[in-house]
């Protein structure tokens, strides 16, 4: 036994050990701030929960985050009304209408790609400037989900064509062996097949519109109540809780919002793992 | 009847298409339209190199924000990188199974909750915390950089994750079978091999650190000065556009345009570097 300890061997092991030690620390840590961060915002959070802030109307007293509930949801759909329809095509051009070594699918990539990666208060600004102010819609839903609308195309684009690309060829081949068209094929065979990754594409859109703060202070703009129309200026629950912030008077409905926030982010998530655990069944309930 | 429906269908596919190219361009354009007159109109060296930001002495110099970024990025990428990629090999290669079913869902919570709840966060626990520890007033580079790295966290674990689950499990028995211990395996053959996607994890959390508006300006204190030590504050390039542009006018708003462009930029640089790494990954 004492011949096979050599100090090398007794060096690497004090080495895997040292790693060993490092990558649990890791674990334990990012699992720590996850508890910190949970266990704070819900105990700060859930006593100022009252049905007070679920009140219809804002009032500087009662605080009411009812209406920004109500614009996320309307901000929420609108954004997707403009999104979805837009990005799921262009999706099917890029799988199944495109030829190979097609120009426009490197160029619609990189645009992808581009807009994938700007900034939210850059697309605030351009909100801003184009929507707000060229076209006069001024702060106002429409503006902010215009601008969301943009955001999160890329997003769904790129969820879609991942499932438009999984689904076999031999569906397609089936489709067309009956003497269905092209287009039959693509959106009675093709599309629905993938419809749990579009839907999977959808539901991570909807967690980004939700947590929205920047892109949407200078398009929705600030205003704490229900709109009388799209052209009207809401602020969303995130903007609420920046406004909040920012007013400094009510901290303890800020915690609140956030509460409501992370609840809405737990069933996104919630709903997200269901459909990725439907599609690891091959796509049967 | 079919043909045509065919062809109609086709025209608003191309149509749907080509939208996102034109929102790439519109943004470039009005961004641009309104951005480089004022750079010109400041004049390029003052704007980029002068270190004095007075809006209401009409002086525009952003070298203090764009310093700003550089700093509070560098930090979120020193606390957020080890341990990021060193939790992805912990999910990867160690966690027992029971404990992956919690952390798991915990990361992907943490990668949803928006950035003002974390921005509440580190205004409640993370500026006492450091007020406390260090000194100063607490809302200052070293705070900022703390709240950006927990927040790039869940990008550089997950896709970090991904790549090393993408490594063939042969490198790793491989290296057991001419025996190097399990830590060894992993640290020697499986992390190398999953280098360049571990690469593009660090730089994704790179575009979220700098584009990074609503955590930073709940912590980072604000101040539009050459930062002088981790322990001051700071200010952001994306903080100057989002704290100014409510009340800003003229040749005001027209700077922070200009801040934006930079930072349009500066997110154009990163995205070039990611698809350089994507590109050298599938060779």
């Amino acid at each position: 036994m004492k011949a096979m300890t050599s100090p090398k061997s007794r060096g690497s092991y004090g080495l895997s050990l040292l790693l060993r030690i490092l990558v649990w620390a890791a674990g334990m840590i990012t699992l720590g701030i996850f508890c910190c961060l949970l266990g704070y915002m819900l105990m700060k959070g859930l006593p100022h929960l009252s049905w007070d802030l679920f009140s219809p109307i804002y009032t500087s007293e009662n605080v009411s985050l009812f209406p920004a509930l109500i614009n996320t949801v309307t901000m929420t759909l609108f954004s997707l009304l403009l999104a979805v329809p837009v990005g799921i095509l262009s999706a099917v051009y890029l799988v199944e209408y495109a030829k190979r070594g097609n120009k426009l699918v490197k160029v619609v990539g990189i645009a992808a790609e581009t807009l994938s990666g700007i900034p939210s208060i850059v697309y605030g600004l351009f909100g801003m400037l184009f929507f707000v102010t060229t076209l006069k819609w001024g702060y106002s839903l429409i503006a902010g989900a215009f601008t969301l609308g943009i955001m999160i195309l890329p997003l769904i684009m790129r969820t879609t064509e991942e499932a438009l690309r999984s689904v076999p060829d031999s569906y397609r081949e089936g489709s067309f062996g009956l003497g269905a068209g092209k287009l039959r094929t693509v959106f009675r065979i093709v599309v629905p097949a993938a419809m749990p990754g579009i839907a999977s594409g959808v539901i991570l859109a909807i967690g980004r519109i939700v947590g929205e703060t920047a892109a949407l202070i200078y398009t929705a703009g600030t205003v704490a109540a229900i709109p009388e129309g799209m052209f009207s200026s809401g602020r969303t629950l995130a903007v609420h809780m920046y406004a909040l912030y920012s007013e400094g008077l009510h901290m303890d409905k800020g915690y609140a919002t956030g509460v409501v926030l992370i609840l809405l982010v737990v069933l996104i998530n919630c709903a997200a793992s269901l459909i990725a655990k439907f599609i690891g069944r091959g796509g049967r309930a | 009847m079919v043909k045509k429906k065919e062809a109609i269908m086709h025209v608003v596919i191309l149509i749907s298409t080509c939208v996102c190219i034109v929102a790439v361009l519109l943004i470039c354009l009005f961004l641009l339209m309104s951005g480089v007159p004022a750079i010109a109109k400041i004049g390029p060296f003052r704007f980029f190199a002068g270190t004095v930001w007075r809006p209401d002495h009409e002086i525009f110099g952003i070298l203090p924000m764009i310093l700003g970024s550089l700093y509070v990025t560098a930090g979120a990428i020193l606390v957020g990188v080890p341990i990021g990629v060193l939790t992805a090999i912990y999910m990867a290669r160690f966690c027992p199974p029971a404990l992956y079913r919690i952390l798991h869902p915990a990361v992907s919570l943490l990668a949803g909750i928006p950035s003002v709840v974390y921005g509440f966060f580190g205004l409640m626990v993370l500026v006492p915390l450091t007020r406390n520890l260090f000194g100063g007033n607490g809302s200052s580079i070293l705070t900022a950089s703390l709240l950006l790295g927990i927040m790039i966290l869940p990008t550089i674990i997950s896709v970090s994750e991904a790549s090393l689950r993408a490594v063939p499990q042969s490198y790793y028995e491989g290296s057991l079978a001419m025996g190097a211990t399990h830590e060894e395996s992993v640290f020697r053959a499986v992390v190398p091999a999953a280098k360049s996607g571990i690469l593009s994890a660090v730089v994704l959390g790179i575009g979220r650190a700098v584009g990074e508006t609503m955590a930073v300006v709940m912590v980072a204190g604000n101040q539009a000065r050459l930062p002088t030590g981790v322990l001051r504050g700071v200010r952001t390039l994306t903080a100057n556009i989002v704290l100014e542009m409510g009340y800003a006018a003229d040749l005001h708003r027209e700077a922070l345009i200009a801040t934006g462009v930079v930072l349009f930029v500066f997110i154009l640089l990163t995205n070039l570097l990611f698809s350089l790494l994507k590109r050298g990954r599938k060779e």
